[in-house]
């Protein structure tokens, strides 16, 4: 129950796209056509929950054991951007049709703010191993259902008429908005 | 300190020895030239080739799933580079540009009011769009919004217009098109086309055997765009002033004009804007794709010939034109009399042609001078033959070989080529098409006193052209209907005296329509007179057959009717890279025909050097109409005569061969192209002082 109610709220209350606002860059750029959302979405949910448990381990391990919390930034930046860059050849190799899949999403959330903010939210909530593992799947998922939700309507609204000035990024600001506020209704509901 | 700093270096130590111990490990091979090509490729990773990223589109490149020319920003020389390190001809860096098909945009009416998204692709699911039109633009702009280089725009009248400096050739436009309004082609491609049932076409250009789109060029002329119009032309027909000339129009009776009014002279002004190139002084520039190095040997200068040679060379191949005659141009150089169609014209033309870069020999006949296997030595990847229908048929009648008895064809080709010949007094012309109206009028420019056509059915069954017979009635010929010649009488010298014929009433009609003439018995009648050329219809020569009893060429299948054996929707003949068209094809017919033939054999012979099949167009129109577009009624037209061609007055042709048919002057020109109605498929435009046409607006 404990882990339900955690994955609910970093699913829903804590959408780390619509409640924390991080990762807002891909969620703009690729949520122009539903298959580059959805293409995003499952390489976000990789990596996040690969990038959540390796950067908890080396926060234990490492930082912990060495009273080095203050170098935490920095070296997750390290240990994440080569971790992507390890999976990428790893998956070449052994998974070519989940390598083919992904394209060129994976190597886009080398620098993605929302996999580095859940890592850290992970860490600063002093979750234990399991609970890191529930978040950054729930995190990485609440991602990705913000990302669909969004880019359906964004098909919607590429049929209907805009005004000039609000066309495009303008538009979809403010409809990321709209459902920003939508989100807040989940609020205070665990 | 010291130890964030060796903390720092000991993460990055291993995550570098991780990392490159891996990429030993889990180290996959690809084809260097993925690299090379990525190299090549602009880098932009736009996705715009449809590709996600250009390493993608490196990869299909080097797979063969994609073009060189798929980068859609890449320069010339980068598409160039690319071909060269994947080892292709560079004819595929032909770039492709965007052209909108739909002549129409929003003049066809409206089947309901339409309040949905504003999508092209929405409205096409409610019945196909609002438009009555089922092939037309929607004008929703699905092509603008699709295009990422601000290529497109809905133009004002509202379908859209491509701006061809920004256009990529990417296939965006096309894509999002739910119909086939834009449409992403190269010149090739272009050069290619053949109309098809689903095409936005009006009557007229679906009846010309060339397929030119006629509206277009009368809208380009009506806009001064003289330059344009040619050019337009030039897409379908190599030989615009010949054709402007001789051509008897048969667009002219599609005409949607001339179902309530007269037709609008469209090979008149064909002539005008070919005439305007001419006399301007300088050619306009005809554009050719990059060579393909392949040679395609083109046997015969005729119409048909010249036409092959001419798409051929268009669209990239080297081609060599052989020719039996000492120069170019085949029947209507030879067959066609100088009043109608100056030599100096023709020259003009035809030297446009070879200025593109072909190479012609004249004076070598084949099956004398050169056979197949020699051109197959010399690396020739096909054949065209478009030899024509020289061989005149004989009367079949006693005295025929008589002093003073002439054939139609021969008659007009020696005399072209300056041969003296004995002329008498009187002369008997047997036939009634074109080359006997065209001997009857040589003839008379001849200075001879009497002139007879005969003739065994009326003037009615005449095959001749209209015009053709009018000007030679003018010119004084006399008719003699109803008479089938049965004998020549000559003197004791062997020169002819008379001939005899047996006048003739109709019957019945004919497979062909036309009332069967059926002799009366004891009517016999004799003419007097000097000359008797038979001008009854030509078969092809083709004895080159048998002067070379073992070659291949024995393996060339003959119809019943002598001429050469063919599918007519591919023009490829019993061997496989011979191909052939016009009159040896078909039998003696129209220049225009042999025209279209020849640019469909090089649509043929294209596919065949470049290894595919020979498959006929898909849903051709070939000998097709498109229902819907032909009319009964045509609401909005207000009866305006059309421009009457200026010609030389009949006293004064008679002594000469002067040139008969004058070009129509700007002023009349612009005012018959404002005559047409710039028909569609189904829309057109009427006479907008007409109140019919106040409705729409």
């Amino acid at each position: 129950m404990e882990y339900f109610e955690l994955a609910i709220g970093c699913i829903f209350i804590n959408n780390i796209l619509l409640a924390q606002f991080l990762g807002n860059c891909p969620f703009l750029g690729t949520s122009k056509k539903m298959e580059t959302a959805v293409g995003m979405a499952m390489a976000v949910i990789f990596v996040l929950v690969l990038a959540g448990v390796i950067t908890w381990v080396v926060d234990a391990y490492l930082l912990k054991a060495f009273d080095l919390e203050y170098l935490r930034t920095v070296s997750f930046i390290l240990v994440i951007a080569s971790l992507v860059q390890f999976v990428e050849m790893f998956l070449k190799k052994s998974i070519p049709a989940l390598y083919a899949g992904l394209g060129i999403f994976l190597p886009l959330i080398t620098t993605n703010c929302a996999v580095m903010g859940a890592c850290l939210l992970n860490i600063s909530k002093e979750y234990g191993f399991m609970k890191t593992l529930v978040s950054s799947f729930s995190y990485a998922v609440g991602f990705g259902l913000a990302l669909i939700l969004f880019a359906g309507v964004r098909e919607r609204i590429n049929l209907a008429k805009v005004p000039k000035p609000l066309q495009d990024t303008s538009i979809a600001l403010v409809t990321a908005g709209v459902i920003a506020l939508t989100f807040m209704s989940f609020k205070g509901m665990v | 300190m010291i130890e964030a700093l060796l903390f720092m270096l000991g993460i990055g130590a291993v995550c570098s020895i991780v990392l490159s111990l891996s990429s030993k490990i889990f180290y996959v091979y690809e084809d260097p030239r993925i690299a090379m090509v990525e190299n090549n490729l602009a880098g932009a990773n736009c996705g715009g080739c449809g590709f996600a990223g250009c390493s993608a589109a490196a990869q299909a490149i080097v797979n063969g799933m994609a073009p060189p020319s798929v980068c859609i920003v890449s320069s010339k020389e980068g598409v160039e580079a690319v071909a060269k390190i994947m080892g292709v001809d560079a004819g595929n860096a032909e770039s492709p540009l965007s052209y909108n098909m739909c002549e129409g945009g929003d003049r066809a009416e409206n089947k309901y009011h339409y309040m949905g998204v504003t999508s092209c692709k929405a409205m096409a699911f409610a019945f196909g769009g609002k438009r009555i039109c089922s092939v037309g633009c929607i004008g929703l702009g699905d092509c603008v919004k699709a295009c990422q280089f601000a290529a497109v725009k809905i133009g004002p009248k509202g379908y859209p217009v491509v701006d061809e400096e920004k256009c990529v050739g990417c296939g965006a436009c096309q894509q999002a098109c739910p119909k086939d309004i834009i449409q992403v082609n190269t010149l090739s491609q272009q050069l290619m086309k053949f109309n098809q049932e689903q095409d936005a076409l009006a009557p007229c250009a679906q009846t010309c055997p060339a397929e030119i789109n006629i509206p277009r060029y009368i809208n380009q002329l009506k806009e001064g765009k003289y330059k344009e119009a040619v050019q337009t032309i030039r897409l379908r027909n190599p030989l615009p002033l010949a054709c402007g000339r001789v051509c008897p129009h048969p667009c002219e009776n599609e005409c949607r004009r001339g179902i309530e009014d007269e037709p609008v002279s469209i090979n008149q002004l064909k002539r005008f804007v070919s005439d305007y190139e001419m006399n301007s002084g300088s050619r306009i520039p005809i554009k050719c794709a990059p060579d393909t190095g392949k040679k395609v040997a083109v046997i015969g200068g005729g119409p048909a010939g010249l036409s092959c040679a001419f798409f051929l060379r268009r669209i990239g191949h080297e081609v060599s034109i052989f020719e039996a005659m000492p120069k170019l141009g085949g029947i209507i150089r030879y067959g066609i009399p100088e009043y109608r169609l100056p030599k100096k014209v023709l020259d003009w033309e035809i030297q446009g042609i070879l200025d593109l870069g072909i190479k012609a020999y004249t004076n070598v006949r084949f099956g004398e001078d050169f056979g197949l296997g020699a051109l197959m030595a010399s690396g020739y990847n096909a054949v065209f033959m478009g030899i024509g229908a020289w061989k005149d048929l004989s009367l079949g009648i006693e005295g025929e070989d008589l002093d003073g008895c002439y054939k139609a064809i021969d008659f007009l080709q020696r005399f072209s080529s300056g041969e003296k010949i004995k002329m008498g007094k009187t002369a008997a012309v047997v036939g009634g098409g074109n080359s006997a109206i065209d001997c009857v009028r040589t003839l008379l420019r001849l200075g001879l006193e009497k002139v007879y056509i005969v003739y065994r059915r009326t003037r009615k069954e005449m095959p001749a052209n209209e015009v053709e017979i009018l000007a030679s009635e003018e010119e004084g010929v006399e008719f003699v209907f109803l008479a089938a010649p049965t004998r020549v009488i000559g003197d004791e010298d062997g020169k002819v005296k008379q001939l005899e014929y047996l006048r003739m009433e109709l019957g019945e009609p004919d497979a062909s329509g036309r009332r069967r003439p059926e002799p009366v018995k004891g009517s016999e009648t004799l003419l007097d007179v000097e000359m008797v050329i038979s001008a009854i219809s030509q078969a092809p020569d083709t004895s080159f057959r048998d002067k070379d009893p073992h070659g291949r060429i024995k393996n060339l299948e003959l119809t019943r009717w002598n001429t050469i054996d063919n599918d007519p929707a591919i023009l490829q003949s019993s061997i496989p890279y011979i191909f052939t068209g016009g009159d040896v094809a078909t039998g003696p017919a129209l220049v225009v025909d042999a025209i279209g033939s020849g640019r469909r054999a090089a649509r043929s012979i294209d596919l065949f050097l470049n290894g595919q099949p020979v498959e006929p167009v898909k849903n051709s129109l070939q000998n097709k109409k498109i229902k819907e577009s032909i009319f009964k009624k045509v609401p909005g037209i207000k009866k305006t005569p059309r421009a009457k061609m200026p010609e030389i007055h009949v006293k004064d042709r008679l002594d000469s061969m002067i040139e008969v048919d004058l070009v129509l002057p700007e002023d009349a020109a612009l005012k018959e192209a404002a005559r047409c109605l710039n028909c569609c498929r189904i829309c057109y435009n009427p006479d907008t002082d007409f109140p019919m046409a106040n409705k729409t607006s």
